[in-house]
């Protein structure tokens, strides 16, 4: 196996942006290759994140090369999934020798369309989708399944939020943030009962980017890289009645091929748009209870579709860098109701 | 076998979504010149080629193109094809030429239509000019251009334009 190094990362995160996609992904992609010490020319691989339907734009994927300079030519692809899934991409091509360094980006806004009717369409489009479930009340659905199977009340989800929240008081990049409390949040109407506007993820838009090399690479250009020593990711079924909602057993098994138990987590960094997701993965991924789940606020706090995943794994990179910490455990989600799952185990040095 | 249901070969499910595009600072100039029969690209720095229509950046360079520079509304054909295929969006009379078209003072081809000239006259290196709608229906949109149509003045060596086309 090929020890790969997170050399650099870039994100940029807003509620609303009135820049197009271009240009709010050029200049985090041009800072994460500055930061990495190689020529954008040197890099061996260019990998991306994004989603069409939220541009409402056929191949608006392509147009995004024009921010990272596609010219003379560059090996490329893409993935219609989180930045997060682009970093696994990258990180096999490396692992193949044929290249040394890649550049993962991803983007996302979700201002443009109406966000929960765009995610309608990751359902079955012959029985499900014409019914055009919005993606909250999809979720609800769940929280209410898992509030009744593990004996949890609107209490513990509001606990969630509260402590998200106070985690990413100091994050420049998170869009909802500061001290908050359980009965001010529960005096609220709910939105799609169970769940009230806390639960639910501050969509924002934004884009990230991210170098990462082999380790002789890694270690020329950077103090501390921080190394990728497991990276899976599972699916479950995608119709919503052939499974249990209030497990996530594909987070189970990437966390476990992943190792991410093989040692101590020092903290870790939990794709959970939703609070109650957070609590299901908790348990899925089989995390003790006294871990520290997503010091930067997560994705309850700033969802960037597209990019918050990536922003996971990136958060958790800088998080051990800086030395707060040296293995964690960073993931992602796709899909209604955590249907897919990805897992990084990081480590520094 | 033979009472067995007819099988249900399709259904419609029809999808409709709503966007706010965000035209950004760079295409926002560019359509907003359209309006005032201005052609406006975009440029890194001068001596940079001129975008247009600008997204914004430079992609050979990746470098962002803070510049407005307005361009002419003549130019170069570099590529053109006819089309004989209808389709409703489509306001002009089958067969029809649709053009690259290298404006002067740009360093990317502009996609437009040409009108006023027999198919058989229609060449790589013609000097054409853009045909404006009237006052009253010019808009933020490409279609403030009608079309092109032909420019008495001899055409460009194919030499001149061969990285456009």
């Amino acid at each position: 196996m090929q020890e790969v190094g997170i050399v650099s990362f870039a994100q940029s995160n807003a509620e609303r942006e009135r820049r197009n996609e271009v240009e709010i992904l050029l200049p985090v992609a041009k800072e994460a290759v500055e930061a990495s010490g190689m020529k954008r020319q040197e890099i061996g691989f260019t990998c991306s994140g994004s989603s069409d339907f939220l541009q409402g734009q056929a191949f608006a994927f392509v147009m995004a090369l024009d921010a990272v300079g596609a010219w003379p030519p560059v090996v490329e692809s893409h993935v219609e999934m989180d930045g997060a899934f682009a970093l696994y991409e990258a990180w096999v091509k490396i692992q193949t020798g044929e290249v040394d360094s890649a550049l993962v980006y991803s983007f996302g806004k979700t201002s443009p369309g109406d966000i929960a009717e765009v995610l309608a369409l990751q359902l079955d489009p012959y029985c499900v989708t014409q019914l055009w479930p919005d993606a909250d009340s999809v979720a609800a659905l769940q929280a209410r399944l898992f509030m009744e199977r593990a004996g949890v009340d609107e209490r513990a989800l509001a606990e969630v939020a509260v402590r998200s929240r106070r985690s990413a008081a100091d994050n420049p990049n998170a869009i909802v943030k500061g001290e908050s409390d359980v009965d001010t949040l529960l005096a609220e109407p709910c939105r799609t009962s169970p769940l009230r506007a806390h639960d639910c993820p501050a969509n924002g838009d934004g884009a990230t980017a991210m170098v990462i090399a082999t380790a002789e690479r890694a270690r020329a250009l950077c103090d501390r890289p921080v190394w990728i020593r497991g990276f899976e990711h599972r699916i479950d079924p995608p119709a919503l009645g052939v499974r249990d909602l209030t497990r996530a057993p594909s987070a189970q098994t990437a966390a476990r091929a992943a190792g991410a138990h093989d040692d101590k987590l020092d903290f870790a960094e939990l794709d959970a748009p939703y609070t109650h997701q957070e609590l299901i993965l908790r348990e899925s991924m089989e995390l003790s209870d006294d871990l520290e789940v997503n010091p930067s606020g997560g994705s309850l706090c700033t969802r960037v579709l597209f990019s918050c995943g990536l922003n996971r794994v990136g958060d958790a990179a800088q998080r051990i860098a800086a030395g707060a910490g040296d293995r964690a455990l960073a993931h992602t989600t796709q899909g209604h109701c955590l249907q897919q799952n990805l897992v990084v185990v990081l480590e520094g040095e | 076998m033979s009472d067995a249901p007819e099988p249900i070969k399709s259904i419609i499910t029809p999808v409709h979504l709503e966007y706010d595009f965000t035209a950004g600072a760079a295409a926002t100039m560019f359509l907003r010149g359209l309006a005032r029969r201005k052609i406006i690209g975009a440029r890194s720095r001068p001596g940079e080629p001129v975008m247009v229509p600008p997204r914004g950046a430079d992609p050979r360079t990746a470098e962002l193109t803070p510049e407005a520079v307005e361009v002419s509304d003549h130019g170069t054909v570099v590529s053109y094809s006819i089309v004989r295929v209808p389709s409703d969006n489509i306001p002009f009379e089958l067969p029809y030429v649709c053009i690259n078209v290298l404006l002067d003072g740009a360093g990317l081809a502009f996609f437009h239509v040409l009108q006023e000239c027999p198919l058989e006259e229609v060449r790589l290196g013609m000097r054409v000019k853009a045909h404006w709608a009237p006052d009253d229906q010019l808009d933020t949109s490409v279609t403030s251009i009608e079309y092109f149509e032909p420019l008495d003045e001899p055409d460009v060596p194919f030499e001149e334009i061969r990285e456009h086309t």
